[in-house]
């Protein structure tokens, strides 16, 4: 209750007491005759001291009577006023507390009973937006697993370069060690990739669009990190109002990239290895041709000229081949492991060239030995096409039956036999093979047996055997080792990974004080500390953080981070987060964490609870990690002092349960955060309704509230 | 040595050169230029080894190897292959098509050597 409420109440008691009784003295004042009047006056005037007293025991009095009323009549009126909100608003499942004098119990019995009516209707449309909610979902889901499904990165952004929408895979890429950004809706592309390529990128697709090029895409490499190499094509995304004919501006634009750092690094290889033989062979060549030609135009030399000239030479060429040898190894290693679209296990390259067989020959092959553990690098179209090709030979030529697949390891290189009863291949046809265009059941190809082979640095040859009475064509695929692959975990739910609602904000404004609570951007945050004296040398060990955008809070987009204090944790302390020094070895110290922090919440306002305490660790370490924490910070414990002055604890628990957030995770950082999130998202209609709108209304009504005694 | 022995390369620099060894180690000789010339020769000059190129015009050295290995009438000729590539793939298909040896070029003049005299002493 509120000194200075009280305090009006206790005057406004006083006054009307003691108005009532100088009402009294007057009204027997006037009733007398004026000798009677004179002497009622000398006698008050006699007595005036007891007139005092009677004031004084007046005024205590009206102290009593303003107290008893504040507390039974106005503060149970107030709090039943704040339960009646917060049921609207906040909790439907709130009830009111039944207490003061039986008319204020009535009222709250039957606030109670409105509030079961709204609760089951509120309930009713919950349903229906759930299930409203489930349709959509289904749409949304699909095109998030439409994303996750693809092997590249996606990202979408607005044509500020806002991120609307991305993937598990590009949210993976960027999470390389020493990308410096963060991915996340809403969040600027810029910190990831660089803006100049971007941006003229983006000029490029304009300029192809002005020329009437209906899908342009432009294509260029970036390295958002330093072991990160991404070839991205840009696409735009075309807005939908239409400008009188003209070719319409794009309104966003789409990303799509693939890593291929070491593609890259292995091209860069091979074109070292060609520099170094060229330079060596320039070198040798240069001394061979000089000792050849001095033996040639210089007979008359004696003869242990000659035999030293011819054994530079023999010595030169001998260094060559050596190098030459050498080169051929690392070459043919090199393009073993370049990368190819389609990595595939042996046996499911055989498996489609049988189903193509079957679909389009009408003949079912056997299998024989089938090692499931060789990986190829093939083109599995054109690949089941050759084997097709060479399988209808095999019957058309050679009454070929009983067709059989086998896949064997021999040293590095997949063997993959197709066997065969019947004639053996004549050398001559076998070779004709080679070089005739791929034809297979009606579908021409123009490339040949000898071209695909080529493409995928195999060989291939017909030998008959007597053990099967027919023939073997055999081919040798270079093995190759699984590519590293980002490791895309099963989502249990879908993660927010877009939000099309950004195309339709307006771009980022300097000044976020007067824009609306609903449509700015939030970090939630929590740390846990060694203990709770920070001017101590009490240090932060754990931070943790969850973004909230558009009234929603980004489960995925979290900033979780263990801190190594370098000091001992009080056993105090280590009881409440459960903390032990040993996960904290090895960890890396604030210096190190605090600058990702703040760029994870760098544009955002910080929303903690009691948040003046993590302030002050924060702020306290300013000037030694060069870090700077400016923005504005809200405070759900102030701000459920402003709804909820009556409603009692401003406690993280008491305050979630009261929202009917459930509590996960309590003294984890992150765990907290979330909490405290969540709370914060259900506060923002309550402040609306006592017309805290904006971020400026909110910071003022927090500092004005009593418990507003820390300024940040 | 008094072995004949069939050249089957279209590289004339190398030619003089394995003509001159051929000759040093005493052995008769005769040179195709091509694919066809070479098969012929396998017929007409009954040669006891061939050193045959794979790259070769009109029918590859394989082609050469494998009429040669499925003629019976000249399945007592030794084959020693030589390629300019040394792919791993082209050495197990020279092999598997019935070639007794394969030589990278470049190779040592005495590597040559030992496996020619390997394969005819046998």
């Amino acid at each position: 209750m509120p000194r200075a409420r009280f305090l009006a109440v206790w005057f406004a008691c006083f006054a009307l007491l003691a108005g009532a009784a100088a009402g009294v003295l007057f009204a027997v004042h006037a009733a007398l005759a004026p000798e009677q009047q004179l002497q009622f006056a000398q006698l008050l005037a006699a007595g005036g001291n007891i007139l005092f007293v009677f004031g004084v025991i007046l005024f205590v009095a009206s102290g009593f009577l303003a107290s008893g009323l504040t507390r039974s009549f106005l503060a149970p009126m107030r709090k039943l006023a704040e339960s009646t909100r917060l049921i609207a608003a906040g909790n439907p499942a709130w009830r009111a507390e039944a207490e003061g004098p039986s008319e204020i119990r009535e009222l709250a019995l039957a606030v109670n009973a409105l509030a079961e009516r709204h609760e089951t209707l509120t309930g009713g449309v919950a349903e229906r937006i759930r299930q409203a909610h489930a349709d959509l979902g289904d749409e949304t889901n699909r095109l998030a697993a439409l994303m996750s499904e693809l092997a590249s990165g996606v990202v979408v952004c607005t044509i500020e370069g806002r991120i609307l929408l991305y993937n598990e895979h590009a949210r993976q890429m960027f999470s390389a060690a020493g990308v410096p950004g963060f991915i996340g809706l809403g969040r600027s592309l810029f910190s990831l990739l660089d803006r100049h390529l971007v941006v003229h990128a983006l000029d490029q697709l304009r300029y192809r669009l002005a020329q009437g090029d209906a899908r342009p895409v432009s294509v260029f490499l970036a390295s958002p990190g330093p072991s990160l190499l991404v070839r991205v094509r840009m696409a735009p995304v075309m807005g939908t109002a239409s400008v009188d004919g003209r070719p319409l501006d794009p309104s966003g634009f789409l990303l799509l990239m693939d890593d291929v750092g070491g593609e890259v690094a292995l091209y860069e290889q091979r074109d070292q290895l060609l520099e170094q033989l060229i330079q060596s062979a320039r070198a040798t060549l240069a001394s061979i041709r000089m000792a050849a030609e001095n033996l040639e135009s210089f007979p008359q030399m004696g003869p242990d000229r000659q035999a030293q000239f011819a054994a530079i030479i023999s010595a030169e060429a001998h260094r060559l081949t050596a190098h030459l040898e050498r080169a051929t190894r690392e070459h043919s290693d090199l393009v073993r492991s370049l990368w190819s679209p389609e990595q595939m296990r042996a046996v499911d390259l055989v498996a489609i060239a049988r189903r193509r067989i079957q679909e389009h020959l009408g003949l079912s092959t056997g299998t024989g030995e089938l090692d499931e553990s060789l990986w190829v690098n093939a083109d599995s179209y054109s690949m089941a096409q050759a084997l097709c090709f060479v399988v209808r030979r095999v019957a058309d030529e050679l009454a070929g039956r009983d067709v059989r697949f086998h896949v064997t390891a021999s040293g590095r290189h997949a063997r993959i036999d197709v066997e065969w009863a019947g004639n053996p291949a004549p050398g001559a046809s076998a070779m004709a093979w080679e070089t005739a265009p791929l034809i297979s059941g009606g579908e021409a190809s123009p490339l040949t047996l000898r071209e695909v082979l080529g493409r995928h640095h195999a060989e291939a040859w017909c030998e008959s055997d007597a053990r099967i009475a027919g023939g073997r064509f055999r081919l040798l695929l270079p093995v190759t080792e699984p590519v590293r692959a980002f490791h895309t975990p099963a989502q249990p739910s879908r993660p927010e990974y877009y939000d099309f609602d950004l195309f339709s904000q307006p771009g980022p404004a300097r000044d976020l004080d007067d824009r609306k609570l609903t449509e700015l951007a939030y970090t939630a945050f929590d740390t846990e500390t060694t203990g709770l004296e920070p001017a101590a040398g009490d240090e932060i060990i754990s931070i943790g953080a969850v973004r909230m955008l558009n009234g929603r809070l980004l489960a995925a987009e979290t900033f979780d981070r263990l801190v190594d204090p370098q000091r001992p944790i009080s056993p105090a302390s280590a009881k409440i987060h459960g903390i032990s020094p040993a996960m904290l070895a090895g960890q890396p110290t604030l210096d190190k964490v605090l600058p990702a922090f703040h760029q994870f919440c760098e544009d955002t306002v910080l929303v903690g609870h009691n948040a003046a305490f993590d302030m002050r660790f924060l702020q306290l370490k300013e000037a030694a990690t060069g870090v700077r924490f400016t923005q504005t910070v809200l405070d759900t414990l102030l701000l459920s002092a402003v709804l909820h002055r009556d409603l009692g604890e401003h406690q993280l628990e008491a305050i979630a349960g009261r929202f009917a957030v459930s509590v996960t995770g309590r003294h984890t950082a992150l765990g907290d955060a979330m909490v405290t999130g969540e709370i914060f998202l259900r506060m923002i209609p309550l402040l609306a309704e006592r017309g805290i709108v904006t971020l400026r209304q909110a910071r003022e009504a927090s500092q004005k509230t009593l418990h507003a005694r820390i300024r940040y | 040595m008094g072995k004949r022995v069939l050249i089957a390369e279209d590289e004339p620099n190398i030619v003089t050169s394995l003509e001159f060894l051929m000759g040093q180690i005493g052995c008769e000789f005769q040179t195709a230029v091509n694919g066809e010339d070479a098969l012929r020769a396998a017929t007409d000059f009954r040669p006891d080894l061939m050193l045959l190129d794979i790259m070769l015009p009109l029918k590859s050295g394989f082609e050469v190897c494998q009429t040669v290995r499925a003629n019976p009438a000249l399945k007592d000729i030794k084959i020693i292959m030589l390629t300019a590539k040394g792919r791993e793939t082209e050495v197990a298909k020279g092999l598997a098509l019935g070639a007794d040896a394969y030589i990278t070029k470049p190779f040592a003049t005495r590597e040559l050597l030992d496996t020619v005299k390997r394969l005819l002493g046998g």
